[in-house]
């Protein structure tokens, strides 16, 4: 049985080489991508396009509207007194938040009455304008005096301290997860079509007419990918400490172990769809549709998935990144044990295992 | 005559292309497995990702270690359990304990009452507490910290300390700051984008592969025709599906329709021109279906989810990749759709965007052409 396997593997292996472009995309992709997508995505909110309407135009209302700009968020796009003016900024877009400063601000302060600012913003990305509302609560916090009103009691100030990433930086957030989608799109592309080219081009006859089994057939053909995938997923990692400062915190063992564990499942995803489907378009389609959308949005790995409504939490099991992803986080962000991520491994292996069975049921009808 | 003549060519051309366009429709009829993949999966994914891709954060798990033990520590913590932001999941007697809630996400933020807390307020300064956040969930993280900070304001405000000047926020354009109304619409484009592209770059690679196209060469048909004919149809199946699509998005995620429904459509055809334009560019490139799928994959479908402003935000990129959005047809389709969505602008405002898609579209189109004549040269 072994011996069959490495035939095929050794088959694979010998076309896989005679297109060397397809292998040197599958090895080289993922680092290419981590390399690119980590410089390019954050999610640290900045250059906010920003207005200041100031009818006050007293010394108090400038130093508010510069505590804005001094805090490097915000970026001036348009001042003025008339505040109609905001609703075509708006509209278009070119401006996302605006301070409208009220006349009477200067002398209310002066005069140590209680006084508001108007904060105008785009809400239409939610994630943005929240945290733009965080900061200028920030701001307006840091500017107003404090009084005591018949005070029994001080203030309570916090102490924030963040644990596994103290700058809060979003590329040692994404880096992991960006890893875990490359590694999945990466992994059905070089197995879906596998399968079923065979059926289209009418080779599988000529398997048929071998002592091959399906089980033999599908691991020996899934094998030189698991080593070419195994490959693109050590350089990604290696360009995750070299260039984004992601350090792994875990054991490298377990982190190699749970990787492989993840490779094997999502490269067996590709394997089932090249079974189920009878021509490489529909494999394809097949392919890019299950493996992209669902990892890039159920995956956790941009969407917080304790936010999503208890059924599609559940419907998040059927996607091998989620496994992969929160063990990822926890080896090398957080340094963990396998007493902490043993279920998102099990996972992985039951993934995979039944993903396997699947595939060999319907091979064995098609052999 | 010679106008007869005319007349009867262009007859016989659009005869032509009628036939290409009949034998594509009975292509795609053949093979049982595409339609319920073309009109089923974009709604089931439209659905489930809808629901999924929301990024308001719940109540964060919040751990709770109060060494002060006092009346005052003890109302601390019941403004934090009766917040609508957090949801008490440990208390613990030593600070010690937070290493496994946070590691196993148990807990997002912890919270520590240290001893003394009452004894300093009551002395007339601030009460410290400390506020330990998971970072490695850099989202839930840095939210749970503000959620927090909203929490220890109202605390102080309660206690009779408060800030002179305040901060009245107008929300614009989705008021309850639904993340859903702004990440609907952009799923559409993106499914769109999916489905129209992969169909049409595996449509010609697929003739190629299989030798047809050399049967279609020694036709009477020219490489405009050809390439004609082959678009309609998936234009068509883009129209149907985004015909099947929005009925989700109107009545079953509720996304306010605020602009004309007639502009949405409109604008997009020259979206659809792009998408079109790219899949049969793709072909051209691609020798194999396994070379399209992985060109389409990294190439052209990668960047449109991740450089397009879908999902994050173009001004937080750096500048050389906020020059690269503009190759991306998806950026200027985001803009139209979440535009007409939510803000209710029409062509007044969003011309900018379709000037750019048109331009795109007829530049991808023209260069796939070319690229397609010299294949068949």
């Amino acid at each position: 049985m072994l011996r069959r396997t490495l035939a095929i593997a050794v088959k694979e292996l010998l076309q896989l080489r005679r297109d060397p472009r397809t292998a040197l995309t599958l090895l080289g992709m993922p680092m290419v991508m981590l390399l690119i997508y980590g410089y390019a995505l954050s999610f640290d909110v900045q250059h906010i396009r920003f207005a200041v309407v100031d009818q006050d135009g007293t010394r108090a209302s400038r130093d508010v509207a510069q505590a804005f700009l001094q805090s490097g968020y915000f970026d001036l796009v348009s001042q003025g007194r008339d505040p109609r003016v905001l609703d075509a900024l708006f509209d278009s877009g070119r401006v996302q938040a605006a301070l409208v400063i009220p006349s009477g601000y200067g002398a209310d302060l002066a005069a140590r009455r209680s006084t508001a600012l108007q904060f105008v913003l785009d809400g239409s990305d939610s994630q943005t304008a929240t945290t733009i509302l965080g900061y200028a609560r920030q701001i307006v916090g840091s500017v107003s005096p404090m009084i005591r009103k018949n005070a029994r009691d001080a203030a309570v100030a916090p102490v924030p301290l963040v644990w596994y990433n103290p700058d809060l930086s979003s590329a040692r957030f994404l880096v992991p997860g960006l890893l875990a989608f490359i590694l999945m799109v990466t992994s059905v592309i070089a197995t879906a079509l596998a399968v079923v080219r065979e059926k289209e081009r009418g080779t599988m006859e000529s398997l048929r007419a071998t002592p091959l089994v399906a089980i033999e057939l599908l691991i020996g053909k899934t094998l030189p990918y698991l080593l070419l995938a195994s490959g693109a997923a050590t350089g990604a990692l290696v360009i995750a400490r070299l260039l984004f400062d992601v350090h792994v915190r875990g054991s490298l063992v377990w982190l190699a172990a749970v990787t492989l564990l993840f490779l094997a499942a999502s490269l067996g995803w590709g394997v089932l769809v090249s079974t189920v489907a009878e021509t490489q378009q529909v494999a394809f389609q097949l392919g890019l549709l299950s493996s992209m959308l669902p990892t890039f949005i159920l995956s956790g790995f941009i969407f917080p998935i304790s936010s999503m409504p208890p059924a599609l939490q559940l419907i998040t099991h059927l996607v091998p990144a989620r496994y992969f992803l929160t063990a990822l986080r926890e080896i090398i962000l957080k340094g963990a044990g396998p007493e902490v991520w043993w279920n998102q491994a099990a996972g992985l292996l039951v993934y995979g295992a039944v993903v396997l069975a699947v595939a060999t049921a319907r091979t064995v009808r098609s052999l | 005559m010679g106008n007869g003549d005319r007349g009867s060519r262009a007859g016989r051309a659009l005869r032509t292309l009628v036939n290409i366009l009949i034998k594509e429709l009975l292509q795609l009829r053949r093979d049982p497995k595409i339609l319920p993949i073309l009109f089923i999966a974009p709604v089931i994914q439209l659905t489930l990702l809808g629901y999924a891709a929301t990024t308001d954060i719940k109540r964060v798990e919040l751990a709770v270690c109060d060494l002060d033990r006092t009346a005052a520590s003890r109302r601390l913590v019941d403004r934090f359990t009766s917040s609508a932001y957090f949801r008490v999941t440990a208390n613990v007697d030593s600070q010690e304990q937070f290493d496994p809630l946070l590691q196993s996400g148990r807990a997002r933020v912890a919270l520590t009452i240290p001893a003394g807390f009452e004894a300093e307020r009551s002395a007339g300064r601030p009460g410290r507490v400390q506020l330990v956040a998971d970072g490695a969930d850099a989202m839930s993280g840095t939210i749970g910290l503000a959620y927090a900070a909203t929490v220890l304001q109202d605390a102080s405000v309660a206690a009779g300390t408060v800030p002179l000047v305040s901060l009245r926020p107008t929300v614009l354009y989705n008021p309850d700051l639904v993340s859903r109304n702004y990440m609907v619409p952009g799923i559409l484009g993106l499914i769109i984008m999916i489905m129209t592209m992969m169909l049409t770059a595996m449509a010609v690679v697929r003739e190629s592969e299989l030798g047809t196209m050399e049967q279609l060469l020694v036709t009477p048909l020219t490489p405009g025709q050809l390439i004609v004919g082959k678009l309609i149809p998936y234009a068509l199946v883009g129209l149907v599906e985004v015909f099947t699509v929005l009925p989700v998005v109107l009545f079953w995620f509720r996304v306010p329709l605020r602009g004309s429904f007639l502009t949405l459509l409109l604008l997009t055809l020259p979206y659809m021109l792009c998408t079109l334009g790219l899949g049969l560019f793709i072909s051209t490139l691609a020798q194999t279906q396994q070379q399209a799928m992985m060109l389409s994959a990294f190439v052209f479908i990668l960047p449109q989810m991740l450089l397009s402003g879908f999902a994050f935000p173009i001004q937080n990129m750096p500048a050389f990749f906020q020059a690269l959005t503009y190759l991306v047809p998806l950026r200027y389709y985001l803009v139209i759709l979440r535009g007409v969505f939510l803000k209710g602008v029409g062509l007044a405002v969003l011309w900018p965007q379709a000037l750019a898609l048109v331009v795109m579209g007829v530049a991808i189109l023209g260069l796939a052409r070319l690229r397609f004549r010299r294949r068949l040269g």
